[in-house]
């Protein structure tokens, strides 16, 4: 600890320990624990103790009948907590009878103190700091604080009742980690005491016929097989698994979430998943528990790298019900040789799938949520019933917008439930999208694609359906597969095209902006992937999506001009621009949308399309775009000078990103350019450095980046730096001696950098040469702003010290803040 | 308590409610779709209408091409249009005392009612359905007079003729009810007389039943009714929504505790949600004009219209048509615009805060001021000199037939540049273009119908919780096109009671309580005696005085003391006899202790038998039985008066007199 700290500190335990000093507010109690947590993981607790008495004090302060704020106490609980941590630390302040008097029963619990749950709550994670080696176990044991952390498993406080029993399955931990270790035949009744009492308020509650009491067992159970892996852990399983096999057996089943957990994490632990009994119990669970609440335990069943096949197939068959009902209700033949084939609509899931629209909707929302899980794992279940899962997922969108023929009276309850449901849609066609990974037979892609269709089509869809109906589109749109020894789009897709861009086209003009936002997102991304393709160019521009996407940079809404800002740049990458084509005006267009762009980069009051329009520009450089290769020095001049007057810190920290590709190119940075971009003229690749500086110069690079280098946005400023120390490495070794140091140039530059700095705006600096420029670059510390940057922009506020300084100020004990007290 | 129904139209209702002694005709809406069987009425010349050739019988009879015009495939009556009218045979109409309306598209049939069928009673109507109401029958019978069509067609309709047409014309009911339109001066005769009423106003009809109209939410001044006496309630829903539009929110919570339900008004397109289609009308229209079409949308002159120009006010800047001017056609577009801004209570909150600011509420003022939209009362004048294309058109009439959309619809039918968008729900948008086919213009169909729909009913329904539901059958069963969605139809406990046209439903319920008044100095001289705990008994001798159906207990006359013969005699004719009355018994026996007290009284051989009722106790000595139950009691004896007298003294001995 420094020194200055060591100072203050007597100065806080004394405002912390007396009663009469208003406390600092709870954040700063929690970076006070913060720092002395570091600390003492740094050294030693009993050197720090020793050094600053004035701790234990505070500790003893507390012991003493005063009224102490719960938070205080709280705090001093989990201090104490910290320090005895370390044994010989715990040793120290045992002697001073100072632990009992905290955690015993001659401390807060059971006194009025105790009614606050944040006592309470500081009570246990001081415990849960201090239990970490066997002089705590034996304390525990002797001040008989096991109980009252039984008790507080109850807790009426959330926290404290979940932290009861975390600490619980620590202390079991703890204590089985002397004996059981390397003894894996340990018989339970030859644990130690504090486990022996642990295991035996265990088996108690799990006998118990109040369900929360059950609740807090599983929970510590799962914590304890979940963290510790050790044999023991085999032997306690032996113990309580039959007890937890015989919940199976009432009727409701009680704790059914948390028996979930506890058998998973059960079945994940390397110790324990070889017991064929273990299996058993799942497969008897699986067998008990409702639809609802067995989705989750097959779908960790079958994420399981090890388990019998029998199991899988039991569990995959509990995933698939649900969808097997719908299909059923539809009257759709699950399809061969799909695996659904064998499950028939058990009567329970319908029963479920029927008593409401909420359950029917949360039942279907889940099953669909954990095969999408499901679907992209190695170990998920071969074969993969790709067939039935497009057809089931087809029947409910089909179901949601009423299109669905149901062919009993289930199928017509499940329309009434189904018809119009935002939530059963959303989830349907993420599904359909992770499907998309894998093909299916044509005739269900057609589906797919006509129910995709459908949906983007309907009046009656919601923006939020519509977003995901496009993801959707996009994604099977992706997997389509190219026709067989050509590279352009197979018939269907193309057909698919045609009928979809109409489509676009209207939602285009939605008066609902989420959905004009949506269009563009899709149609930029769809571009981005099939720009080149024939069949895609020739549909787009045979339709009037790209004059609308236009026409959408004037958008009132800045996401929706933003999103047009990024669709406008890809089509015009891929020389898609509404009129590019037109022979009369080659470009004439073109220019008129960089023109547009540099309009909204300068204009635009929102962020967003400023922020879109630098990208696209990045990009457009990036890839030698023709408007920018006409004239590249005056492109990037353009867009530095909008840029470095941007009030927005990611616009100007984009233009950096564009100066560093224009550098990178003038440079001759290798691989810096899109391979099939068009390469910059082969004069500057070989132009020595001198004359590339030039260019620099002439494109102002280096005033907009030394301004940037002293940007309030730390960002900026690193990006800035980074820039200017890649430039000088490439620069400096190229150029001759000093010869331009101290020249008037330097000086006035240097004095402008001093201005900024400072903060000062500054005249700008005028035009610069390349010798001038590197002079600057030679003298400047970059190496150590960068390191300066590196840093946190409140390092020093957030110190201890600073910490101190300001609980102390707080209660006026600095004296500072005296004069504006009256 | 019965009601009779007299339209089959779902949301052109006009039902008659017999309750208490009052007949209340709720609503009187006039199915218009009936119009779709006559030919457009041009307002210019139009020779492709004029030149149809005449509808021919199979055989090659031609007598009825006069009256008949055929075009692609379909046959119009070449005639006025005429409209179906509610039944006029299944009540005396005379007989009824009140008609309520419950917004202004459900009164056009009002002049036929009162105007000719001897109905002299009293009309109840918010003012802006008045108002508006009056502006729709108003243009109505301007679009019709204002092409005056020499021919009259009935030859068409006799029976056996009309089996012999082509359908839609030979399965058209009722034609021969069909009537040609009301004139201006039956309009407004019919109008004078309706009352005004505001909501929650409690009209009394005839001291016997209340009624007062709710907020419905629909439109502007539109009401459900609540028809109610001291012990029944009757709620009448029609065309309400619960949708945040331009009218005053649905009142909900005044539905509650309904004896019966009446439901009628629902969306007629319940799987067309509202907003969509307005996104659907929007981008259909920016698609339109962009490509330099014009964009037709047939419409009434209140309403909807409101809400897509508030619509569009936002929309158009954002699509990039604010250049496009909208034309609003109709001869009382000006009227409707107006009237619009200035019923401002009758608004939603939103719309009622922008009064005090103050501001016009609806934003088409704006449009208005910015020139972005211009009215006009017809396409001649003004309209000719200033109408520039690409452009939008509203104007009526949706069904096509008559108004300035007829002459839209030959002027831009050719070409495929143009969309006519249909929003109004009233008319199948297939019908109303027949008589346009061939047809070259898009036409889409947005339907905006912002009335409930049946997940919304049935959340009402849960909510108000209503005895009894009535409603008309198709809402008791799927839509015929959808037959495999039971979600759209009306789905409660117990299940709705369904009418049709011309069909008498008595009413599930008996009327079992009749509140009644006592007079002060009679209550006064009651004295109450406690027979249980809270509970305490007093018997009134009094005279029941009847009068606007009020009912009041009035002291019965003293004794009139003993004067001259002739006074007493006339008192003695105006004032009902007192008899003295026997005492009233109450409470119960307690069977051991009535055996006990018999035996004291020198009774023997008693046996007592328990029946599913009560007892009996049997004194088999003097073959007497006293059956006890729990509202009577008889001895049964032969013919022993003097034992019967001494049992049932000990009998009355257990029980208290009063």
């Amino acid at each position: 600890m420094d020194p200055e700290c060591s100072r203050l500190l007597p100065a806080l335990c004394t405002v912390l320990a007396d009663p009469r000093q208003p406390v600092a507010d709870d954040t700063c109690l929690e970076k006070l624990l913060d720092w002395f947590k570091t600390i003492s993981e740094a050294g030693s607790s009993l050197l720090l103790l020793q050094e600053n008495p004035c701790l234990v004090e505070l500790l003893f302060q507390v012991l003493r009948p005063q009224d102490l704020s719960a938070r205080v106490l709280s705090f001093s609980l989990r201090l104490a907590g910290i320090f005895a941590a370390q044994e010989d630390c715990f040793q120290y302040l045992q002697q001073g009878e100072l632990l009992p008097g905290l955690f015993g029963e001659a401390g807060p619990v059971g006194q009025a103190a105790w009614t606050a749950p944040t006592v309470r709550s500081g009570w246990i994670q001081g415990l849960r700091s201090l239990v970490q080696h066997p002089s705590a176990l034996h304390f525990l044991a002797d001040c008989g604080a096991l109980d009252t952390v039984f008790s507080l498993q109850g807790d009426s406080s959330l926290f404290v009742a979940s932290a009861a029993g975390q600490l619980l399955a620590h202390i079991l931990g703890l204590s089985m980690r002397g004996p059981a270790e390397g003894l894996p035949s340990l018989q339970a009744p030859d644990w130690p005491a504090c486990a022996q009492k642990i295991v035996g308020h265990l088996e108690e509650s799990l006998r118990s016929t109040a369900p929360p009491q059950v609740t807090q067992a599983l929970n510590v159970l799962t914590t304890t097989f979940g963290h510790c892996h050790s044999p023991w852990t085999r032997v306690l399983w032996e113990r309580l698994g039959p007890l937890v096999a015989c919940l199976l057996e009432e009727d409701p089943l009680p704790a059914a979430h948390s028996l979930v957990d506890l058998l998973l994490s059960v079945a994940r632990s390397p110790v324990l998943s070889s017991d064929c009994g273990l299996w058993e119990t799942l497969a008897q669970t699986l067998r008990h528990l409702s639809p609802t609440q067995a989705g989750p335990l097959a779908l960790g069943i079958l994420k399981l790298q090890d388990c019998p096949q029998a199991l899988r197939a039991q569990a995959f068959g509990v995933l698939l019900q649900p969808l097997a009902c719908v299909l059923k209700a539809a009257d759709q033949a699950p399809g061969p040789p799909g695996l659904l084939e064998g499950i028939t609509g058990d009567s329970v899931t319908v029963d479920t799938l029927l008593s409401s629209k909420s359950a029917c909707a949360g039942l279907l929302c889940r099953t669909l949520a954990h095969l999408e899980l499901l679907q992209p794992l190695p170990q998920r279940p071969s074969p993969w019933p790709q067939a039935p899962l497009l057809g089931a997922a087809v029947t409910i969108l089909r179901f949601c917008n009423g299109s669905a023929a149901p062919a009993s009276d289930v199928g017509g309850r499940l329309c009434a439930l189904l018809a119009g449901c935002v939530r059963v849609q959303r989830a349907a066609l993420d599904f359909l999208g992770t499907l998309s990974q894998e093909t299916g037979p044509q005739e269900l892609v057609t589906q797919v694609f006509s129910v995709l269709l459908e949906h983007l089509r309907s009046p009656d869809s919601s923006a939020t359906v519509l977003k995901k109906a496009f993801q959707a589109t996009l994604r099977w749109l992706l997997s389509s597969p190219k026709t067989p020894g050509c590279c352009d789009l197979d018939p269907h897709t193309q057909l698919f095209l045609r009928e979809l861009l109409p489509v676009v086209q209207k939602r285009l003009c939605s008066p609902c902006w989420e959905v004009r936002d949506s269009g563009l997102e899709f149609l930029t991304q769809v571009t981005r992937h099939w720009g080149g393709q024939a069949g895609f160019r020739h549909v787009l521009l045979t339709s009037e999506v790209p004059e609308l996407a236009e026409q959408l940079l004037r958008d009132p809404e800045s996401y929706v001009r933003a999103s047009a800002v990024t669709a406008m740049g890809q089509l015009s990458s891929q020389g898609l621009h509404a009129t590019a084509a037109s022979p009369e005006h080659p470009g004439g267009q073109q220019k008129s949308l960089l023109v547009e762009l540099l309009r909204i980069l300068s204009e635009d009051s929102e962020g967003f399309p400023r922020r879109a329009v630098m990208q696209v520009f990045t990009q457009w450089l990036r890839d030698g775009h023709a408007d920018v290769t006409e004239d590249t020095e005056r492109f990037v001049a353009r867009v530095l000078q909008a840029a470095s007057r941007d009030l927005d810190w990611e616009v100007r920290a984009q233009g950096l990103e564009l100066a560093l590709v224009f550098l990178a190119q003038t440079l001759g940075q290798p691989g810096s350019h899109c391979p099939y971009a068009v390469a910059p003229p082969q004069a500057t690749l070989r132009s020595p450095p001198a004359q590339a500086l030039q260019a620099l110069c002439r494109v102002r690079l280096f005033e907009f980046a030394f301004r940037a280098l002293f940007d309030c946005d730390r960002p900026v400023a690193q990006k800035s730096c980074d820039l200017l120390l890649f430039l000088r490495a490439r620069t400096v070794p190229h150029s001759g001696p000093q010869e331009a140091g101290g020249s008037p140039d330097v000086v006035s530059v240097e004095a402008a950098l001093q201005r900024w700095r400072a903060g000062e705006q500054g005249p700008p600096l005028g035009d610069l040469e390349p010798e001038t420029v590197l002079a600057v670059l030679r003298s400047m510390d970059l190496e150590g702003l960068r390191g300066a940057l590196a840093e946190s922009s409140d390092h020093v506020e957030e110190s201890p010290q600073s910490l101190l300084q300001d609980v102390l100020a707080a209660v006026g004990v600095l004296g500072e803040n005296q004069a504006d007290c009256y | 308590m019965k009601l009779y129904c007299l339209s089959g139209h779902p949301t052109l209702p006009c039902n008659v409610l017999k309750f208490k002694s009052t007949t209340v005709m709720l609503d009187c809406g006039l199915d218009m779709t009936s119009t779709l069987n006559f030919l457009p009425l041009p307002l210019v010349q139009s020779p492709r209408l004029s030149n149809l050739p005449g509808w021919s019988l199979k055989d090659g009879n031609a007598f009825l091409d006069k009256e008949l015009k055929e075009c692609s495939g379909h046959v119009f009556v070449d005639s006025v249009p005429e409209f179906c009218l509610p039944e006029t045979e299944l009540i005396d109409l005379s007989t009824v005392d009140v008609i309520l309306i419950s917004n202004y598209h459900c009164m056009m049939a009002l002049p036929y009612i009162t105007e000719h069928t001897g109905f002299t009673g009293m009309v109840y109507a918010t003012e802006p359905t008045v108002q508006i109401g009056r502006l729709l029958m108003e243009e109505l019978v301007n679009f019709i007079e204002r092409v005056p069509k020499a021919q009259s067609a009935s030859l068409w309709k006799n029976k056996d003729i009309q089996r012999l047409l082509p359908s839609p014309l030979k399965d058209a009911v009722e034609v021969s009810t069909w009537r040609r339109c009301y004139t201006m001066q039956e309009v407004n005769s019919a109008l004078s007389k309706i009352q005004l009423v505001g909501y929650s106003q409690k009209i009394e009809l005839f001291g016997a039943v209340q009624v007062t109209p709710l907020s419905s939410g629909y439109a502007l001044g539109s009401s459900n009714w609540i028809i109610q006496s001291h012990y029944e309630k009757v709620s009448y829903v029609s065309g309400s929504s619960l949708l945040t539009t331009h009218p005053q929110p649905m009142d909900q919570a005044s539905l509650k505790n309904s004896d019966v339900l009446i439901l009628t008004g629902l969306t007629q397109i319940p799987t067309a949600n509202p907003d969509g289609m307005v996104g659907e009308f929007c981008s259909n229209l920016a698609l339109t004009v962009r490509n330099g079409g014009n964009v037709l949308v047939p419409c009434y002159p209140s309403g909807v219209i409101y809400d897509l120009l508030e619509c569009l006010y936002q929309y158009i800047d954002s699509a990039g048509l604010s250049n496009i001017p909208f034309y609003f056609i109709s001869p009382v577009a000006n009227s409707s615009l107006e009237f619009s801004q200035i019923f401002a209570e009758w608004l939603c909150h939103n719309k009622q805060t922008k009064v005090y600011l103050p501001e016009p509420p609806f934003p088409h003022a704006e449009l208005i001021q910015t020139n972005k939209l211009k009215h006009y009362p017809s396409i001649h004048g003004d309209f000719s000199n200033d109408f520039r294309q690409p452009c939008v058109v509203f104007t009526g009439h949706p069904s096509l037939r008559f108004g300035d959309v007829v002459h839209f619809m030959e002027l831009w039918g050719k070409s495929s540049l143009n969309t006519v968008i249909f929003t109004e729900p009233d008319f199948s948008y297939l019908e109303a273009l027949a008589p346009y086919q061939p047809l070259a213009m898009k036409c889409i169909y947005c339907p905006i119908d912002t009335r409930l729909n049946f997940i919304q009913v049935s959340k009402l329904l849960k909510e108000v919780q209503p005895l009894h539901v009535v409603c008309p059958e198709q809402y008791t069963q799927p839509p015929p096109a959808q037959s495999h969605r039971m979600d759209l139809m009306i789905d409660c406990q117990p299940p709705a009671m369904s009418y049709r046209r011309a069909e008498v439903l008595a009413l599930p319920f008996k009327r079992r309580y009749e509140k009644i008044e006592i007079m002060p100095e009679l209550a006064d001289s009651l004295v109450p005696m406690e027979i249980k705990p809270g509970i305490s008994l007093a018997t009134v001798s009094a005279v029941l005085h009847t009068k606007d159906n009020k009912h009041v207990l009035q002291p019965p006359p003293r004794p009139a003391p003993p004067t001259s013969g002739k006074k007493r005699k006339r008192a003695s004719d105006d004032i009902p006899d007192c008899q003295v009355l026997k005492p009233l018994l109450s409470g119960s026996i307690p069977v051991e202790q009535f055996v006990q007290t018999l035996e004291k009284h020198g009774f023997s051989d008693i046996k007592v038998e328990d029946t599913a009722k009560g007892h009996i106790v049997l004194l088999q000595e003097a073959e007497t039985l006293i059956q006890i139950e729990e509202d009577s009691t008889h001895i049964i004896c032969d013919n022993d008066e003097m034992l019967r007298v001494r049992l049932r003294d000990l009998v009355l001995k257990f029980l208290q007199k009063f």
